[in-house]
């Protein structure tokens, strides 16, 4: 036996944890958003509710809400399959953190951008969507694409609730042969590695894109 | 539904865990600022080699999941003869992970000592241990003690996974108390809330040791 035939059975893991990563990613951007605003909104209710959210996904664990989702919601009467409880608790939790990155990065947009907005007598949806948020968007790359990549890693703790991703095929596979365990477990590593090191080094590109030009 | 006899009763068993939980937390941060600084130290070696190597292990270990870390350490390394406990295991895992994050900080810190303070201590003799020991690490750490405060929090709060290798920590207990009963609902709940009191009141205490650093 080679090593080569451990990449079929590692090909389909990767494959989901590439899905889960995409779909959580896109839950968790919105929620960055809407929390992170939610958070410099003028109402007090609204802020107060964002900030709920924020600290109690920031302040308990990704896999205890996980195992929350899965194991504890059931005997509420919500009973999710376990794409959606791993996207849900994946998104939400990076979310949370992602709000704390749109907000600190509206707030790095100097004061004087919004005051020139409001004398070019802007609405304040295009203040927002013309003058803000360009601003803003470039200082949150470094901070999203390191989320990407934590989020990416985070995948691997769908595994315990059952789904086959490519942690939990380097599980199974090791039930055929447990003499291999190490050789399984260090290339399920390295294909974790070949998927996150070109997130990585787009974000880099990324950046190094929006920033040309400006100082 | 929620049943409130049922939460207290199983109440202590889980902070009993807290205190497993806790003692990882402990030992795997010992261990990471200590591998931090030697990776630290190796990615400012003035051998290339050396350099390049541990910038490799750094971005390798930092984009790679720890619980695939950790099922190298509990169930690859017997292959090679070495079987590790549980809790030797998952404390080696945690403190090789967090090692190379904080390398990054330790290098953001030593980096922002200004350059005059190394030709200082040129200019007054300081052999290269005393520079070390005497100047530049007594003002790179100062700065980063509440970055390294809150990574202490992050891994805190990461230990659930250990239970993934058999580590009889909070998360597990909860578990165990779950499928024996079926309830889930208390126990899962119970151990997210102690998580939260736990990683709350220590953000708000490093939040003001951050500002009594920065008093002075």
């Amino acid at each position: 036996m080679s090593l080569f035939d451990l990449f079929p059975s590692l090909a389909k893991g990767a494959a989901l944890t590439v899905e889960v990563t995409v779909l959580s990613a896109l839950v968790a951007f919105a929620a960055s958003f809407l929390a992170g605003f939610g958070r410099l909104s003028r109402r007090k209710s609204v802020r107060a509710l964002t900030a709920v959210y924020v600290e109690v996904f920031r302040g308990t664990s990704l896999l205890v809400q996980l195992f929350w989702l899965y194991y504890a919601l059931p005997l509420l009467g919500v009973e999710l399959p376990p794409l959606a409880a791993g996207v849900i608790a994946l998104g939400l939790n990076h979310g949370a953190y992602g709000s704390e990155v749109v907000r600190s990065a509206v707030l790095a947009v100097p004061r004087g951008q919004t005051e020139a907005a409001i004398a070019l007598n802007m609405t304040p949806w295009q203040r927002m969507r013309r003058v803000i948020l360009p601003q803003a968007f470039v200082m949150m790359i470094p901070s999203f694409g390191n989320l990407l990549i934590e989020l990416l890693k985070g995948t691997s703790l769908i595994s315990l609730i059952t789904l086959a991703d490519l942690t939990f095929q380097g599980m199974v596979l090791r039930t055929f042969d447990a003499s291999r365990t190490f050789e399984i477990f260090a290339l399920v590593l390295v294909v974790y590695f070949a998927l996150a090191y070109p997130l990585t080094l787009g974000m880099r590109g990324l950046e190094r894109r929006l920033t040309a030009g400006r100082v | 539904m929620w049943s409130w006899p049922f939460a207290w009763q199983i109440a202590p068993e889980l902070l009993r865990a807290v205190q497993t939980t806790i003692a990882a937390t402990l030992a795997g941060f010992a261990l990471a600022l200590v591998g931090g600084l030697l990776l630290a130290f190796a990615r400012r070696a003035k051998p290339r080699g050396v350099s390049l190597a541990a910038a490799g292990v750094i971005e390798f270990v930092r984009s790679t999941p720890l619980l695939v870390q950790l099922y190298v350490l509990f169930y690859g390394l017997p292959s090679a003869g070495i079987s590790l406990p549980p809790f030797a295991a998952g404390v080696l895992g945690l403190g090789i992970h967090y090692s190379a994050y904080l390398a990054e900080v330790y290098r953001s810190g030593i980096e922002s000592v200004p350059r005059g303070q190394w030709e200082a201590a040129t200019a007054l003799n300081f052999s290269r241990r005393q520079t070390w020991t005497r100047i530049i690490l007594p003002q790179a750490i100062r700065p980063i003690i509440p970055v390294l405060g809150n990574y202490l929090i992050v891994m805190f709060k990461e230990t659930p996974v250990l239970s993934a290798i058999t580590l009889v920590e909070m998360l597990m207990t909860a578990k165990m108390i779950g499928s024996a009963s079926f309830r889930y609902l208390e126990a899962f709940t119970l151990a997210g809330m102690l998580f939260f009191l736990l990683s709350y009141a220590s953000s708000l205490l490093i939040r003001r040791l951050e500002s009594k650093l920065t008093q002075r």
